[in-house]
């Protein structure tokens, strides 16, 4: 028996240990989707040269990244305690965080479907997709120190 | 018993002496002549700057407004804090339900010396121990705009304050210890313009100092401190250190800082957060001169550590 207990017990934390922190994955997550949209961002300001193929990669990119965000695998109850600016209206409130996040990837799906073919195009896109960023990061995140 | 009826006598007298001395102290004081001379005929086209740099619309719109919706100041936003819930009103050209009746005298007082029409006192979550900064010349600016912004019928519901909070007349010993029309950074003189014009930005109308500087227990924020950051008066989030200072922006450029007011993306690839979301998108309206001038400022106010405690990581 008690070995068996011991074997259940060994086996569970074996299973916790196997999926990784949600907290880490949404993080790293993030980390990617802020590089590309900051990469972006450089382009639409003409810090960095237009290349339609290269804005494209990129663009599609941010779609696979959008597209990797399952809420409820990456903010499963509990996971607002800990290492994290995640906000409590995250699980408050799911639908609309949910809604935010999918009105952001139809943005960036619209913006690959429209491959923008210069500087101006690809400016209105990043324009919408940034006011994404902050319309989440408004309600959803909380700054800690 | 003679030294009890005195004591008992002396305690009346030095109670009274206090409640006359209180009374006359807290009393609402208006704007001068002088000032009010200052007011002159007011732009509506510079007052949109001013009306962005005041962000009023954060506050006075209707909470998640987009668009041209965030021109109709009908109020109703809850801001809770620890001395209570307040509702900004209505501030819509209404004459009954806004400010449509407000002479710019009246706005002038309620934005320089926080004082109704009425003779009352505002409470202080209206900023106008910042805006009490500004030019008379810019509020009148302001009170033409605002007259170009359509009438939205409906009161907002009012302040809800747990005593002693509740009390207004007591805000006028609060105006005496924090309401000043002095800059809180000290200039050379001659120091160069945009870092003169973006302290008039950031202390006066755009009201940085409000949220990004610590308070003490009275609710003045403390100058010792100036935008150091600090813990957020609502919800358990912390507002962000804004000098140069050890957690602050040191390694942010000039430009980086404009280009987040402009953009709302920082430079290591994040996104503006939080109320900043709408402040940004008020400063996105500003002229990119004006973001220069509030970065140069940023880049030039005395560094300091973060205004707010370190994060206590969670056990688990």
């Amino acid at each position: 028996m008690r070995k068996l207990v011991i074997a259940i017990s060994m086996l569970a934390f074996a299973g916790s240990a196997a999926f990784a922190d949600p907290i880490i994955d949404r993080q790293a997550l993030m980390k990617e989707r802020g590089k590309i949209v900051g990469g972006l961002a450089k382009v639409a300001k003409g810090e960095d040269s237009f290349d339609a193929t290269a804005v494209l990669t990129q663009l599609q990119a941010l779609q696979v990244n959008a597209e990797k965000f399952d809420v409820d695998a990456l903010f499963p109850k509990g996971s607002d305690a800990g290492d994290t600016t995640a906000g409590p209206k995250i699980w408050e409130d799911t639908a609309g965080f949910k809604a935010a996040e999918d009105k952001y990837l139809a943005n960036v799906k619209a913006a690959v479907a429209a491959a923008p073919a210069d500087v101006d195009a690809l400016k209105a896109q990043v324009g919408a997709i940034g006011s994404d960023c902050g319309a989440c990061h408004q309600g959803y995140r909380i700054k800690k120190g | 018993m003679a030294w009890l009826k005195k004591l008992v006598g002396a305690a009346l007298i030095l109670g009274s002496v206090g409640a006359v001395g209180g009374w006359l102290l807290s009393a609402p004081v208006k704007l001068d002549a002088t000032a009010l001379a200052q007011l002159g005929p007011g732009d509506a086209t510079k007052g949109k700057r001013i009306f962005y740099a005041g962000g009023c619309t954060s506050c006075h719109a209707k909470p998640g407004s987009q668009g041209d919706a965030r021109l109709q100041l009908v109020g109703g936003l809850q801001l809770k804090t620890p001395f209570g819930t307040f509702v900004p009103p209505n501030i819509s050209q209404d004459p009954k339900d806004g400010i449509g009746a407000w002479s710019v005298e009246d706005l002038a007082n309620a934005m320089l010396k926080g004082v109704s029409p009425s003779g009352e006192h505002f409470y202080p979550a209206f900023p106008y121990a910042s805006y009490a900064r500004m030019k008379p010349s810019d509020v009148a600016d302001l009170y033409a705009f605002l007259k170009t912004l359509p009438a939205v019928a409906g009161k907002a519901p009012g302040n809800s304050l747990a005593f002693p909070f509740n009390v207004r007349r007591g805000i006028g010993l609060w105006k005496r210890l924090y309401l000043s029309d002095q800059p809180v950074v000290a200039l050379a003189d001659g120091a160069p313009d945009p870092v003169a014009s973006g302290r008039y930005l950031v202390e006066g109308p755009g009201h940085c100092g409000e949220c990004h500087t610590p308070r003490n227990f009275a609710g003045g924020t403390k100058k010792g401190e100036w935008l150091a950051g600090a813990v957020a008066a609502e919800g358990s989030g912390i507002v962000p250190n804004i000098t140069s200072g050890k957690g602050g922006l040191a390694d942010w450029s000039e430009a980086d800082i404009a280009n987040y007011l402009e953009t709302g993306f920082t430079p290591n690839f994040d996104s503006v957060g939080g109320a900043m979301v709408d402040v940004q998108r008020n400063m996105a309206e500003l002229t990119a001169g004006d973001r220069a001038a509030i970065a140069a400022y940023l880049k030039a106010v005395p560094p300091h550590p973060n205004g707010y405690p370190a994060r206590k990581q969670a056990a688990n």
